[in-house]
């Protein structure tokens, strides 16, 4: 029973066009989230270590090397470290621009080797260089954790009191370098504040 | 050549996809039978030549065509020819080529077989398909064209993961682009309805063998793809609510919300305004899954293609369709205001609850996948949206679903009566009771939950078979004559008892498999034995085998039970070389009572293995559900009302020109 | 092709290409259960909380990959030493923030979260109710006897028929 014959129907009043407009609206907003989800990184999590003092550890220097590596050889200056390992593929990527800043002498880089054996980190060091101040051998990966790695190569810049500044996930590559930690480690140095 | 062929094909398609987009269309508000006719060649035309393309990328498969870029990073010489030719759709752009073949298999379909729909409304519907085609093909053609040229050849190709060398998982994507690409159909019908300006119970009757083909497609394809998981993975799980998972589940629920609200629509001439928004959402949901699979947004999908390219077209394209659609809804549907009335309790009341849950539940999954998105645009912060977020969630909104559905077909329409359908429904009441206290007594240590839920599960099937028992007027009439109702009760009828039946296995396998799993983790030597939920599980040794072209090593289990040998498992670790990759065998048992399920993992260096058991009573209980919802669903497609057609829009027609808006019903405005 | 395989892609992926094939770093260690089956059964339940970080959408209880494993004997570890389940799971925050829980932690930037299915259901209802009061109306119209205007107004339907 079809009840509203030639009775016709309520005039369209706008209300009810903009109700009718909702699932547009909300298609629209959705869209839009989705475009900017296009240039957001979701793998990437960020550290929650940012601000805070380096974790504590005490790791031994890789066999044949001296220099292993503890907190507290993180105070005093600015200085990076790198989280590496042999069998990384990416890493050998950045590598040479770890060569590059240890020429320039910059600023100190340590070494993180992660869940590698020692003669193994040692060969590679051996044939791509070496340019970290100091490594510690971490291999179990617990300092690791500690410093909320979750793949390898991970970079920290530290400043002189001891904190961690920013972490970069993936190969640094020159630009992150140019843009993103040469000018954070510049003003640390100075003594100020920086963000990256 | 043969592939220049199949790229010059798709060109083609392209321009014939946007004749039949344009011509039709105009003919139709212009009433111009010439322009009208096209629509059907047009999607002929458009089928064979997408065909041709397939059929190209197929054969440069099958014969291990290396200058193909796609055959080169996709196959490889030495592959069985089962995966050569699964390997077409096992990559970003061959599948895509599958959808677009699907797609217009279903266009085709309406222009040959659509004979009973009016010739102006099934050249809108072709043109809309048409519409969502042009769109398609620009996205192969533009962003993955499958037969790029890769000069100079390769000797070999890089083979495809051996993941995918799985029977189960071959035919896993086919079935879900079949559900996806089905709901378009339900699309182009509402589509070109909020054109006419008119949807009545004809209508429904068209749409309906679209969305219940779709819906029975997709719910095997899903069904595929968590079975796949479950032996494959090797940690026993079988559903995980990963974003692409959702993205697929989505879809499935509005789609059987859809399957629900087109019946009033058929029936009762009602809920007509919203079962046409219903029909959008589905294909939008569908859409949506595709670009969430394609683009990378989430973290769950980056192994497929993650060009930005293509993530910026498709997204341009869905919003296109979406907000296209929208717009003409929020402007055509007044046009469309439809008639029943009922009692909130009644058959059309038990179908409004039910879509008002699964949109809810729908809403609900969306919001729980899109959410870490939302977020991290909104504020930078990231989170996880995991398994016990959906849990928490979606399963309290499920449980009235689960209860009311028994109610839904012992209702009467328009107005129902709630306590002589309880009344009908006695045998449910007492089984589901006798379930809850059996339970009890099995499982007196918890876990609570499981007890109510298995009793849902039992309550769902025993008032399936007594609507069933009910409807052929079982024991109250002479055998014969309910023999003879049995056969004559309409098939729709049979397919809401198997799948509402088929539901409640699938809830009784989820619950008693997860509440009364049984799992051990331990690191066994050779010699040893373990006891995993009364069977005990004998490590007899662990050997390398060598595999066609992997490497594995096997374990060998005795099972027993009180002593009695009851089986051998042999679950495998393999290593593949091309690609390189790890896959677990699992060795699974399948029993009435449940899976015995057996995986090897790695040497512990001393002789010891570390292995993994599990006892999932009642697992496959899930997939024969399933199994038994969409059998349910094809006896409805059997029905006889899908097969004679639908001459009734004659009448309908006429009520509805009279009764309804001032706009005419064939031109719009 | 579209459901876990991904996921398991993913794993693959990291386990190949960033976090290293487990065989060639030597140290590893392997994932013993604990001795106290109670202890374990702690630990398990843990490890379904919390997300592989490399393999992305599963917990670390259900992945390959060697930092879920590090993370499970890490697990592990902490109960042995006593601390409380709350206390593990927060040493694991502390150094991988809230993205490692599967489950969202109710917090400012989640309440749309836990709120929204509410919320729908809020909504949906509401929305039934309008949309059945309205319907009903015309209803209690019919029950009432037709004013003139409706008089006339149904003559001139059924002149109209008349015409059909």
């Amino acid at each position: 029973m079809s009840v509203e014959p030639n009775q016709p129907l309520p005039e369209e009043t706008p209300r009810r066009i903009w109700f009718r407009l909702v699932p547009l609206a909300i298609a629209l907003i959705i869209g839009g989230f989705l475009f900017a989800g296009l240039s957001l990184r979701p793998k990437e999590i960020p550290s929650v270590l940012i601000g805070k003092d380096v974790p504590i550890f005490d790791l031994p220097a890789l066999p044949g090397r001296p220099n292993g590596l503890k907190s507290a050889d993180l105070k005093g200056q600015v200085s990076l470290i790198n989280v590496f390992a042999s069998w990384c593929v990416s890493c050998r990527a950045e590598h040479p621009l770890f060569m590059k800043l240890k020429a320039q002498n910059i600023v100190p880089v340590h070494g993180l080797s992660y869940k590698d054996e020692g003669p193994a980190a040692m060969g590679w060091l051996q044939r791509y260089g070496d340019p970290y101040d100091r490594v510690g051998a971490d291999l179990t990966g617990r300092v690791g954790i500690d410093w909320g790695v979750y793949g390898v190569p991970e970079t920290f810049l530290i400043n002189a009191e001891g904190r961690i500044v920013c972490k970069h996930i993936g190969p640094v590559m020159d630009r992150d370098l140019q843009e993103k930690l040469l000018p954070a480690i510049a003003a640390l140095k100075q003594g100020g504040t920086a963000k990256c | 050549m043969i592939a220049e062929l199949g790229h010059y094909a798709l060109v083609l398609a392209l321009s014939v996809a946007i004749i039949q987009a344009t011509v039709p269309l105009i003919g139709a508000w212009r009433g111009d039978p010439g322009w009208i006719g096209l629509a059907k060649p047009s999607a002929i035309i458009q089928c064979l030549l997408v065909t041709v393309a397939f059929a190209a990328l197929m054969h440069a498969y099958i014969t291990s065509d290396f200058s193909v870029l796609n055959v080169a990073t996709n196959s490889h010489s030495a592959k069985p020819l089962l995966y050569k030719i699964s390997g077409v759709w096992g990559n970003h752009e061959g599948s895509l080529l599958l959808w677009l073949l699907i797609l217009v298999l279903f266009g085709a379909a309406v222009a040959v077989f659509g004979g009973n729909l009016p010739a102006p409304f099934r050249a809108r519907v072709l043109s809309v398909q048409a519409m969502i085609g042009v769109g398609f093909l620009c996205f192969v053609l533009f962003t993955s064209n499958p037969f790029e040229r890769l000069l100079p050849a390769p000797i070999d190709g890089s083979g495809l993961n051996p993941l995918l060398q799985d029977p189960g998982l071959a035919f896993h994507p086919p079935f879900l682009y079949l559900g996806y690409v089905g709901f378009s159909m339900a699309f182009s019908f509402a589509v070109a309805a909020l054109i006419e300006g008119r949807v009545d119970a004809a209508w429904a009757r068209w749409v309906r063998p679209w969305t219940l083909a779709a819906w029975c497609f997709l719910t095997t394809g899903i069904a595929m793809g968590s079975w796949w998981a479950y032996y494959e993975l090797g940690w026993g799980g079988w559903w995980f609510w990963d974003p692409v998972e959702n993205a697929s589940f989505m879809p499935w629920l509005a789609g059987t919300a859809l399957l629900h609200s087109s019946i009033v629509v058929e029936k009762r001439d009602s809920l007509k305004n919203w079962t046409v928004l219903l029909a959008i959402l589905t294909f939008s949901l569908s859409l949506l899954g595709t670009f969430l699979v394609r683009s990378g947004v989430l973290t769950s999908v980056h192994a497929f293609a993650t060009d930005p390219a293509r993530g910026i077209f498709i997204l341009a394209f869905l919003i296109a369709v979406i907000a296209g659609s929208l717009t003409l809804y929020a402007f055509r549907a007044p046009a469309i205001k439809g008639g029943g009335l009922f009692a909130p309790i009644s058959r059309e009341g038990g179908l409004v609850l039910n879509n008002l849950l699964l949109s809810t539940a729908c809403a609900t999954v969306l919001l729980g996948t899109l959410y870490p998105l939302f977020l991290d645009a909104l504020t930078g912060e990231k989170i996880t949206v995991g398994p016990p977020y959906f849990n928490a969630t979606f399963g309290p909104l499920m449980v009235p679903v689960f209860l009311a559905m028994a109610f839904g077909p012992m209702l009467h329409w328009k107005r129902g009566d709630l306590q002589g359908a309880m009344q009908r429904l006695k045998f449910a009441v007492s089984a589901s009771v006798v379930a809850l206290f059996a339970t009890l007594i099995f499982a007196y240590d918890g876990p609570w939950l499981a007890i109510p839920g298995i009793a849902i599960g039992v309550w769902m099937i025993a008032a399936a078979l007594e609507e069933a028992a009910y409807r052929i007027r079982l024991f109250r009439v002479p055998v014969t004559e309910s023999l003879r109702r049995l056969w004559r009760s309409p098939r729709s009828a049979w397919g809401t008892t198997f799948a509402h039946a088929g539901a409640g296995m699938v809830i009784i396998g989820i619950v008693a498999s997860s509440a009364w799993q049984v799992e051990k983790l331990q690191i066994m030597k050779p010699g040893e034995s373990v006891s995993v939920g009364g069977y005990d599980f004998t490590f007899e040794g662990a050997a390398p085998i060598p595999g066609p072209n992997y490497s594995a090593v096997r374990g060998v289990f005795q099972i027993s039970r009180d002593g009695v040998d009851i089986a051998v498992l042999q679950p495998e670790s393999r290593t593949y070389q091309d690609p390189p990759m790890d896959t677990t065998e699992a060795a699974i048992r399948t029993s009435w009572g449940g899976d015995l399920y057996a995986v090897i993992g790695d040497p512990t260096g001393d002789g010891s293995w570390s292995t993994r058991f599990y006892n999932k009573p009642m697992i496959h209980w899930i997939w024969m559900g399933a199994l038994i919802m969409v059998f349910g669903g094809l006896v409805s497609l059997s029905d006889r009302r899908h097969r004679v057609g639908a001459p009734v829009r004659g009448k309908a027609a006429k009520v509805a020109a009279q009764s309804k808006s001032p706009s005419t019903p064939v031109v719009a405005k | 092709m579209l459901i876990p395989f991904l996921r398991h892609l993913i794993t693959v992926f990291f386990v190949l290409g960033l976090a290293g094939s487990a065989g060639s770093a030597g140290a590893v260690a392997v994932d013993r259960p604990m001795d106290d089956p109670a202890l374990e059964a702690r630990a398990r339940a843990i490890h379904k909380q919390l997300r592989c970080l490399v393999c992305q959408n599963q917990s670390i209880e259900d992945s390959n990959a060697s930092l879920a494993r590090d993370l499970r004997i890490l697990v592990r570890d902490r109960i042995a030493m006593g601390d409380s389940d709350d206390a593990t799971i927060r040493y694991i925050v502390e150094r991988y923030g809230d993205w490692v829980l599967l489950r969202p932690p109710v917090k400012a930037g989640t309440i749309l979260l836990w709120l929204g299915p509410v919320l729908f259901l809020a909504l949906a209802v509401m929305l039934i109710i309008v949309w059945y009061r309205r319907q009903k109306a015309p209803i209690a119209a019919i029950n009432t006897p037709l004013d003139e205007v409706e008089q006339a107004r149904l003559k001139a339907i059924m002149g109209n028929e008349d015409r059909v």
